[in-house]
């Protein structure tokens, strides 16, 4: 079976620092994997590198997305190829209706898988069950995108749109920080509803309480820029129990 | 995020399209401005004696002024003795007989996407059509007819309606109000009339086109519009001119005039040629337009959509003097490369209870300059009223301005005032946000761009809205596609 991702020997810096160090990960459809790591690892370079933010520089490695070079495409074909990035911080858009937004997202992407545009009218019952399962209120697609949202609803809101995409691969960048453990839960659901064979995500957190909830197949331990250890779900809750810092020690002890 | 400007800044880059010269015959007067150039406009359109006698006070009037310096504009001195005051089509059509409008023009038009052949024109908007100095063609005049309206070229109003024309023109712009609107008075050569009577409701929207063709010409209209009590007129303008090296001045007026219970709406899409990247060329468009809501609650209301012109000064105006008479503004001015905007509005309250609306949108980018001006005066006798204004500017890249110069006086302790103003920046983040749910940055720029500008695009008459969009998105157009 093709990988939705390969990353090979990843080495990223942004204005001049060196972060991302060497990275290698393989994604296989259906899989969910985890990338934990202290602050400043680099794991949200990670994130806007696979996205291809602006201002990234790619020192060497490469990146095949679906046997394609993902590092040659412009953000905006990553996304309608199928890569979605859950935002830790979500842009407000004044002036910019929600349904409108999300609508022409939608049909770039259909457009992109040969399918045909959605109208306004296929497009509201299209989403209607969507935005019940992020338990959010139907009034928020008459809101300018993401306007005077709480924090909790620019994450749910978050994955509503990733629902609505239904994406090949979801990268989520710290999507459980600053929500409380209600809207925790239902943005859990949301991913797990969305888990299918053929769909991969990429899930990117400090702590371990949202792996409760997304229960991942793979746990990478990212540090310095380099992936310093990988394992099964197990590895996260030893993460929650003793820290990073004891990984850091044995790093420096194996160097 | 310093890294990531230049790909904004494709986008704002622009390809004009309307920048082509059309090769009709014509008719123009020697350059330079003198007592002689007068009297020979006037002979051309063979004036009643009122007509020169005002043109002849406003040139000597306008001899002891000097240009204004006080816009946020720079530009060098104009001389006014290189311009050509007077161009026009040769073959000129008989009036009201569309079918020999010479077929060039009627070609330029097309490529402007307006029809002169009323068959092909969308319903329900009668346009008159102006080239350098002169009507070429007015359409559906004989529909409006039935209704009383009349809707003509200037020239022809002055030959059939000339009571009209001597009662109203300068009553609200008087040929001594400012530098440009005293030149305009003395060489103005056509333009637009409308009077709609009493109590009617016209039926279609007017609009008038312009269009400067002719190089080294300056383009001087006046535009009159009276609305009789309890009428309704909505009137767009449009205008285009060829690309050129040099600066062309365009100094037009217009007056409207509403009284008791009638309602005026002028729309405005001004897309003459900006200049190029470097800011070489474009129009100069220096234009004084005011209205009087005369009448008891009586309305005016201007909307505006300016993308073009090297420089824009303007500032529609309402003069409430009815009581419970209302005035409104809205703007969407946008200056791009070099282009530089000084545009607001002036809202005199003299009536009691009068209200006044002002929603301007400015828009920057590229090294473009865009200024809100805007004058708020209550007058003692404007006992209760009230006025609201919001400025909003929207700065793309960071080599652009926004300034801001509102004025409030106020004369009459019962007057309500609110003043919101906010500026913002179109960030990376933004376009990261929509590139990363598969739009692309252009689509992005004008998405953003649109709703921003979405309070006055809904003031446009429908099918301009969408035209408005339109000009916006090739306005802000780039090489990234």
């Amino acid at each position: 079976m093709q990988p939705i991702l390969e990353i090979r020997n990843l080495q990223a810096g942004v204005e001049g620092r060196h972060i991302l160090k060497g990275i290698s990960l393989t994604i296989q459809p259906g899989e969910i994997h985890a990338v934990m790591g202290p602050n400043g690892s680099g794991k949200s370079t990670l994130a806007a590198v696979l996205a291809g933010r602006e201002g990234y520089d790619i020192v060497s490695g490469e990146v095949r997305y679906l046997g394609q070079d993902l590092l040659e495409l412009d953000p905006e074909e990553r996304a309608r190829a199928g890569l979605f990035l859950a935002f830790q911080y979500p842009v407000e858009i004044p002036g910019v209706n929600s349904t409108y937004f999300l609508k022409a997202a939608l049909n770039e992407i259909r457009k992109h898988r040969g399918l045909s545009e959605m109208d306004a009218i296929e497009f509201l019952g299209f989403v209607k069950d969507k935005i019940k399962l992020l338990e959010l209120n139907e009034d928020l697609l008459k809101r300018p995108v993401n306007v005077g949202f709480s924090g909790g609803e620019k994450k749910r809101n978050e994955i509503f749109q990733m629902a609505v995409l239904e994406p090949r691969l979801a990268v989520l960048d710290e999507t459980d920080s600053g929500l409380d453990i209600d809207a925790l839960r239902v943005v859990s659901n949301g991913v797990n509803k969305l888990r299918s064979p053929q769909n991969a995500a990429l899930v990117i957190t400090h702590y371990q309480r949202l792996l409760n909830y997304i229960v991942p197949d793979f746990v990478h331990v990212l540090m310095d820029g380099r992936i310093v250890r990988s394992g099964g779900k197990e590895l996260a809750l030893e993460l929650e129990e003793r820290g990073y810092d004891w990984i850091a020690r044995e790093q420096r002890l194996a160097a | 995020m310093s890294t990531a400007i230049p790909t904004i800044e494709e986008f704002v880059r622009s390809d004009y399209k309307y920048g082509f010269v059309s090769n009709i015959d014509t008719e123009t007067l020697p350059p330079g401005l003198n007592e002689d150039i007068i009297r020979a406009i006037s002979a051309k359109k063979n004036e009643p004696e009122f007509m020169l006698n005002w043109r002849l006070r406003a040139y000597r009037h306008w001899l002891t002024m000097t240009e204004p310096r006080w816009p946020k504009v720079t530009y060098p001195r104009v001389d006014y003795q290189s311009i050509i005051y007077y161009a026009a089509p040769k073959k000129k059509p008989q009036l009201g007989s569309l079918d020999e409008v010479d077929p060039e023009l009627r070609r330029t038009f097309e490529k402007l996407g307006i029809s002169l052949d009323e068959q092909k024109r969308l319903a329900g908007v009668a346009v008159d059509a102006v080239v350098d100095s002169v009507s070429v063609a007015t359409t559906f005049q004989k529909d409006l007819e039935k209704h009383g309206i009349i809707f003509c070229s200037f020239s022809e109003a002055v030959q059939k309606h000339p009571d009209l024309v001597e009662k109203y023109l300068g009553s609200v712009v008087p040929h001594t109000d400012n530098f440009f609107a005293a030149l305009n008075s003395a060489v103005f050569s056509d333009g637009s009339f409308c009077y709609v009577p009493k109590g009617v409701r016209c039926p279609m929207e007017l609009s008038t086109y312009f269009r400067i063709n002719t190089a080294n010409t300056g383009q001087f209209e006046r535009t009159l519009i009276i609305a009789d009590e309890g009428s309704y007129v909505s009137y767009l303008e449009g205008c285009t001119a060829p690309m050129r090296d040099e600066n062309q001045l365009h100094a037009a007026v217009v007056e409207l005039v509403a009284l008791d219970n009638a309602e005026i709406k002028y729309s405005t899409v001004q897309n003459w040629y900006p200049g190029d990247k470097e800011g070489r060329g474009g129009i100069y468009n220096f234009v004084t337009k005011r209205g009087i809501a005369k009448g008891r609650r009586s309305k005016i209301s201007w909307t505006q959509v300016e993308t073009g012109s090297a420089i824009t000064w303007k500032y529609p105006s309402c003069i409430l003097v009815g009581e419970e008479s209302v005035g409104e503004f809205y703007s969407v001015a946008l200056t791009n490369n070099y282009q530089q905007a000084d545009t607001g509005t002036k809202m005199v309250h003299i009536g009691r209870n009068t209200r006044s609306t002002i929603v301007s949108k400015g828009i920057s980018a590229g090294h473009g300059q865009n200024s809100y001006r805007g004058l708020v005066q209550i007058r003692p006798s404007a006992a209760g009223a009230r006025n609201f204004s919001q400025c909003d500017s929207l700065l793309i890249g960071d080599k652009c301005g926004a300034h801001t110069f509102p004025y409030i006086e106020v004369k009459n302790d019962t007057a309500q005032l609110e003043h919101e103003a906010t500026t913002s920046k179109i960030g990376e983040d933004q376009i990261f946000y929509c590139n990363q749910r598969g739009i692309s940055k252009q689509d992005a720029v004008n998405m953003i761009v649109n709703g921003f500008c979405k309070e006055v695009f809904r003031e446009l008459p429908m099918e301009f809205a969408v035209e408005a969009q339109k000009l916006l998105g090739v306005s802000l157009e780039g090489s990234v596609g």
